[in-house]
This record gives C-alpha cells, structure tokens and sequence, in this order.
C-alpha cells in the first residue's frame, strides 16, 4: 500500500493483486509497475518483491517498454570485448557504464584510486526496469569475472567502490537473490567517504548550506547506507533539509518513466521533485545517481538550485 | 582565349579572374564520384554589373559559363564540362536586407547558409531560416537552385518552396526579377505573378545566374527540443510520418537508418525537431507528437528513445554534425549521395532498396530521410562514403549510384540534384513534351547556348 504510483482502492484491493503476483498469475501490477525499486526496501522480511515482479513480468512476456527501445539499448550496453588486463591498487573505484564522471575522483579524497569504466563491467541493473531478469542472469556473472580476471585478481585486491549505488545494489542484493557469486566484496561509495573523512578530519571546512537530497531507486537496494549518507552530512557542515520527497518516500527523478513513454508521469515527478526541494530553501541538489542528475540537473539548475554529485559535495568541503 | 581571360580581368580587375593551372585544377571537380573536368578560367565578380558584363562578353565569344556557389552539390554540377569559364559567386555574399515583420531576408547570390544564419542570430535573434545540413559555406542561392531542404523543411516545405523572388543575370546580359521584386520595393512573395522563377529552379545553371534573392525567414525560438522515435518495421513508416507531421507542429523530420554503430543497426529512427516560446508550450507540442503515434507506443512496437536532456545537444545542433562524420568514415574525402524525391508512402521500399544495392556493392552505407512539409513528400537519401584515392572504392560508390538513380526512378522516385548520368535517366523517363518545353524554353533565355553546357541534354 506504499506504493506511490499505483492506485489501489484499498489494502484488500492490494492484496489481491499481490496475491495474484505471488500465485503467477495476471495482474495490473505487471503492466502498471513504474519499477521503482520501492516495494524491496518496504518489504521488511526480505522476500524480494521486486525481483518477483519481474520475473513475473519477463515470464509473460509483458514489455515495460517498446521492443525496439529495449532492444537497442540491449545492444548499447553490451559486452563490448574491449576490455584490457590492468594493474590496479587500493581503493579501485568502480564508475560503471559512466566513463564519463571518472573526473570525479580525485582529490584527497580519492588520493591513490585507480578507477575502472566500460561497458564490459556494466552491472546491467538496468535491465530491473525492463523485464529482462534473464539479461542480469546472463551479463551479471560475466561482468564479474572481467572485473576480477582483469583488475583485481592478479592485483590481490579483494575490495571495490561502488561510485554508483546501482553497482553496489547489483553485488549484494540481485546477486544475492539470483544466486550470483561475488568473490569481491562491494564497498558502498558512502561507506568508502565517510571511512575518509574520518582519516582526513582536519581538512574538512564545514560548508554551512542547506542541501537538498534526490535519494535515487537504486538506493532501495542498500536502505541501511541512507544513514551513512547523513553521517557524512554532518561531518561536512551540510544540512540535509527534511523533504516531503526523501527517505523512504523518495520519488523517481523520471528518467525510466521516460523510458516507458511516460512522459506525462514523468513532467509531474519531475515538478514535485523540484518544487518540494525549492520549499524547502535549499541551495544544492545533491545526486548520488548519474542518470538522475542527467535527467534532473538541468531542471534543478534552471530554478537556481545547484545539482551535484555527493563525491563533488564532498570535494568542496575538502577544499577542492 | 588569352583575350577573353584579359577582358574579364578588365571587368573585376586582375586578382578576381585565373587560368592558373592549380586554380582550373581546383575547380575541376567536387568531392563527389563524377571526373574532373577543368574550366579554362575561373572568375569572381563582386557585383551584378560585372556579372552582366561577363555573360555579354561570354554570350558573344560563346564561351560557356558554369555559375558556382559554394562548390558543395557533390553530384559535379559545377564543372566545366565544355571548358569556358567558372562564375564563382562567392565574393557576392552582402545581406542586403531583413524585414523582420515580414519575415525574409534578401542576399546577394554568393551569400552563404553560415553567413546568414550567424546574422540573424547577432541581429535577429528572434529570426532563423531553413538552415540545410551542408557545410555552412553552402549558399543560399545554390542550395534554393537545387531544390534544397532543411531543418525547416516540415514548417515551410523546400528551400525554393521559401523563396520570395530572385534578381537574374540571363545569358543574354539582361538583368531581369521575378516575384513581388519585380513589380514593388519589396521581396515579400512570388505571388501573385506568374512565377518565372521556375526557370531557374532545378535547372543545375543552365537557365541564368543569380545575383540576388529573397528568402523566408521564420520564428527562433527561446525552447527547443527533439525526439527520437525508434521502430523495426519499414512498412509502419509512411504512417508514422504521416501522423506525425499531421499535428503540425515539428520543424523538421529527418528519419536515419545506419549499420554503424551497431546499436542502430536494423532499427528506423526519426528525428523530430520543435520549437516553442515557452516550456508550455514546448510541453504541449511534445504530448501531441507523442500522441500521433500512441497507436504503436501502446503496442509496444515503436516509441521513443529515453534521451536525458544532456544527451540532446548533439541532435539540437544545427547544421548537424553527424553527415559530416560519416562523410569521412572511410577516409580520403569522398563522398556524394542520392537523394530521391519521391512520396512517403513509397518510404520501406526505398529502404530496402538500399539495403540490397549496399550489400551489392559492399558500400559503407548511411540512409535517411528529411520530410517535407505535413508530408507531402521526403528527399530519401543514400549516403555512400568512398576514399578518393582508391579508384577502385570511387567505381565501386559510381556503380552503388548509379544502382541507387535507376531504383529510386523505379519506385516512382526522382534523383534529386543529379548528375549527369542520373540527368539522362530522367530524361529518359520524363515526358516528352515536357522536355521539348524545357529546351525550348532553354533556348529563348540562352540562344547561344552557353550556360552550364552538357547538363539536361540527352
């Protein structure tokens, strides 16, 4: 009954559609589901509701997008084969598909990172909004094995930043509930800064502005790292401001409703985003999602907000 | 000749006329597939009268005059193929006039797309015309001659369909207008005339030499945006077209079809470009757009790519770069394409055709498409990039086409700006009385003929 999207008349209407879920059966849910991730960080025994409602959708061949959409995204962000063998050290950040945002770290807080980008090490979460379990199922284990066969392996490093919380989503959650080995262990990017800011403390000038959070879906797959977030807030001066949209009310930035040919859906989430973060007198937006910056970060800049990376915010107070 | 070359000069002055082999090497050819074929001189003159002066002196030796603008038609309707003399206009670039509340330009005929377009933008910002994906060193005279189009071809039709009228040099000497021009002050329409400039429309400079022109001009917007809409099925297209363009509110259409990158490869995609004064409106247009073709959207068969706004710059970009990289993927510098007129409904056979005469020639290919007005009909365009320096790439791209000319005929299609093999395909199939009008009509404007001699012959 949480969820933000779908109407439901009541907790008995939910049910039953639930119901008809957990039975694999048709339900509206299949064709309304704006695949938000919420309903796994509402789920508080664990039983994957989410992930269920794919497979359900993937099963029935139900297409939360237009074929061709998906299948020329299915196609941009494939295996390229392009990948080359590298010696890394500690810490090795991960950036994703987001070859682009690798500037990104540096500075004191990254001092020594080696950084790792490409389509070969994709965590392909993506496919979560496309009813396509069998992709995660058939690109995850690969990724993995060219993250270790490539970088850390014969660089006996064990540990990797997640830069985005969709790869760190991927390496706990999905690979937990799709059976998927992880030899590496996945260090969330908030964990990998807050240990940080405790190492250098002196260099931290507390920068005394309200900020506004854009908590992503992604996120919903690492609910207990939302408090870490906060604890770096208060070490950098920054005041999380108490949004209407935060925490575990948090609304999509409307990149995937776009995706869905939502667009309607999708102008509504993003003028609610913006117009709580504005009541709020915050002076940043702060993104931890690439994608919901880029989908975001003009609307936000255009009505005098600044958008920003958490990684950049930090950067700031650090002095860089 | 070496007296004809002295009295040119004594009409523009020395450094505006050459015989230089490197000049006449130069002018020779284009970057398309027809061979050079060299001028005996080259000319530049920087006014009307030097250009009347210049066809009496040329209409009386008989030597031929081939007009040029930017030199970018690809197809070598700019070489000398009887020798004579190249007219280069370029030094005839001034813009001579904006009527905002009218909305059109007047320009001398050297005036390039760049020129004008940066113009408008210092001057009239609220201002923009039709601006074709050529380079901007392209001129408006050039590309109105060839029945150009452009990223306002959806809103006003062809580049000649904007046409407001035309000051003209004829081979004879005489300076002759046509449109309002001809009869007021102002260059605001064609109409109500009878509209003699269509002797000098689509005729590849065999007609007369423009020296002046009036263009429409249309609103620029302060919000702009695109979609890309992406399907499987070429014989869905048509109806796309037809249903986005019937909410009359994009600028411009241009659908593509590539192998490279692999992503696109099989999936027909069409760009759409809107404007709008405010995001409101901006909005509007765009749930109309998306509306047309909620059919397929809904079906899941066709919709359209989830582009953040970060990701849009690079289609907003005008003129658009991305021709230009493909122009140069196999590298050397050639490149020409096809492009065939023809009506949207004839748009999957087209397609195919294209795809076959590709994998018949082993050609590295670029299809696509621009729209023209609410539909009315599409440039359908075969992009074959070949290196210059390999004569085997340049007959290979000769044979893909020639191939491409006699399909697009066959489909019902006309090559748009042809070149002189594709000028005799048309020929072939036009009706004779048309043709026989043509010439005549060619022989009254140009009795000696000496304008752009060997084009639009049997």
């Amino acid at each position: 009954m949480k969820c933000q999207y779908i109407e439901f008349t009541g907790i008995s209407d939910a049910k039953a559609e639930k119901s008809k879920i957990n039975a694999g059966e048709e339900s509206r849910v299949l064709y309304e589901c704006l695949t938000c991730y919420a309903c796994q960080e509402y789920c508080q025994f664990g039983n994957n509701p989410f992930y269920l409602l794919i497979e359900l959708q993937e099963k029935k061949g139900v297409l939360t997008a237009p074929k061709p959409i998906v299948e020329e995204q299915l196609r941009m962000m494939s295996p390229k084969g392009r990948i080359t063998r590298q010696k890394v050290r500690s810490p090795v950040v991960n950036m994703c598909a987001f070859p682009m945002l690798t500037g990104c770290v540096r500075g004191k807080l990254f001092e020594g990172a080696s950084v790792l980008s490409g389509n070969d090490i994709f965590c392909n979460i993506m496919w979560l909004h496309f009813a396509k379990n069998s992709v995660i199922r058939d690109r995850v284990p690969k990724t993995i094995d060219n993250i270790m066969s490539f970088y850390l392996k014969d660089s006996k490093i064990d540990e990797m930043v997640c830069f985005h919380d969709e790869c760190y989503g991927t390496y706990t959650s999905v690979a937990e509930a799709f059976g998927i080995s992880v030899p590496f262990k996945p260090v969330h990017l908030f964990d990998y800064i807050n240990r940080r800011l405790d190492e250098i403390p002196d260099l931290i000038k507390p920068i005394n502005e309200k900020i506004a959070y854009q908590r992503p879906c992604s996120n919903r797959l690492s609910p207990e790292t939302d408090k870490i977030l906060d604890e770096i807030f208060i070490k950098i001066g920054a005041q999380r401001v108490p949004r209407k949209h935060d925490r575990e009310n948090a609304l999509c930035c409307g990149g995937v409703p776009r995706a869905l040919q939502r667009d309607e859906l999708a102008d509504e989430l993003v003028e609610k985003n913006i117009s709580d973060m504005l009541s709020t007198g915050a002076k940043y937006c702060v993104f931890n999602c690439p994608f919901c910056m880029a989908t975001l970060g003009q609307e936000v800049a255009e009505h005098g907000l600044m958008p920003i990376l958490v990684s950049d915010l930090v950067l700031i107070a650090l002095g860089e | 000749m070496n007296d004809f070359i002295r009295q040119l000069a004594d009409i523009t002055g020395p450094g505006f006329v050459s015989s230089e082999p490197e000049e006449r090497y130069l002018y020779s050819m284009d970057q398309g597939t027809m061979s050079p074929a060299e001028p005996d001189a080259v000319v530049m003159p920087g006014s009307t009268e030097e250009v009347r002066k210049i066809m009496l002196l040329a209409n009386k030796y008989k030597v031929p005059v081939v007009p040029m603008g930017g030199g970018l038609v690809l197809s070598g309707l700019t070489r000398a193929l009887h020798g004579g003399i190249i007219l280069d206009m370029k030094r005839m670039n001034r813009i001579l006039q904006i009527n905002p509340k009218s909305r059109y330009a007047v320009v001398e005929g050297g005036a390039s797309e760049g020129m004008l377009q940066a113009y408008l933008k210092k001057h009239h910002p609220e201002l923009k015309h039709s601006m074709p994906d050529a380079p901007p060193i392209a001129t408006l005279a050039g590309n109105i001659c060839i029945h150009g189009s452009g990223h306002l071809s959806v809103l006003g039709g062809f580049h000649s369909d904007m046409l407001t009228g035309m000051e003209i040099v004829l081979p004879t000497g005489d300076i002759m207008r046509t449109g309002s021009c001809s009869v007021s002050p102002e260059w605001f329409a064609r109409a109500p005339l009878p509209d003699l400039s269509g002797l000098f429309i689509g005729w590849s400079g065999t007609t007369g030499v423009v020296t002046k022109l009036g263009i429409r001009l249309f609103p620029s917007y302060s919000h702009n945006d695109m979609l890309i809409f992406v399907c499987e099925d070429a014989d869905l297209m048509p109806d796309v077209i037809s249903r986005l363009t019937g909410t009359q509110v994009a600028e411009d259409m241009t659908p593509w079809m590539t192998p490279k990158p692999e992503w696109a490869r099989g999936f027909l995609h069409i760009n759409i470009s809107y404007g709008a004064h405010s995001k409101k409106e901006l909005t509007f247009k765009r749930n109309l757009l998306q509306a047309s073709v909620k059919k397929y959207s809904d079906q899941k068969i066709a919709g359209f790519l989830p582009l953040p706004p970060t990701e849009k710059s690079r289609f907003l970009k005008i003129p658009s770069p991305d021709l230009v990289k493909f122009a140069d993927i196999r590298k050397g510098g050639g490149f020409e394409y096809v492009g065939a007129i023809m009506a949207i409904e004839h748009f999957a056979e087209a397609y195919r055709a294209g795809l076959q005469i590709a994998r018949m020639y082993n050609v590295s290919y670029s299809m696509g498409a621009r729209i023209i007005g609410a539909g009315h009909a599409m440039i359908f365009f075969y992009a074959y990039a070949f290196n210059r320096a390999d004569p085997e790439d340049i007959k290979r791209a000769q044979h893909a086409l020639e191939a491409t000319n006699t399909a697009a005929l066959e489909i019902g299609g006309i090559p748009w700006k042809s070149e002189l093999p594709a000028q005799k395909q048309i020929i072939n199939k036009m009706d004779q009385n048309t043709f026989n009008l043509m010439n005549q009509i060619r022989s009254v404007l140009d009795p000696n003929h000496i304008m752009n001699p060997g084009n639009w012959e049997k």
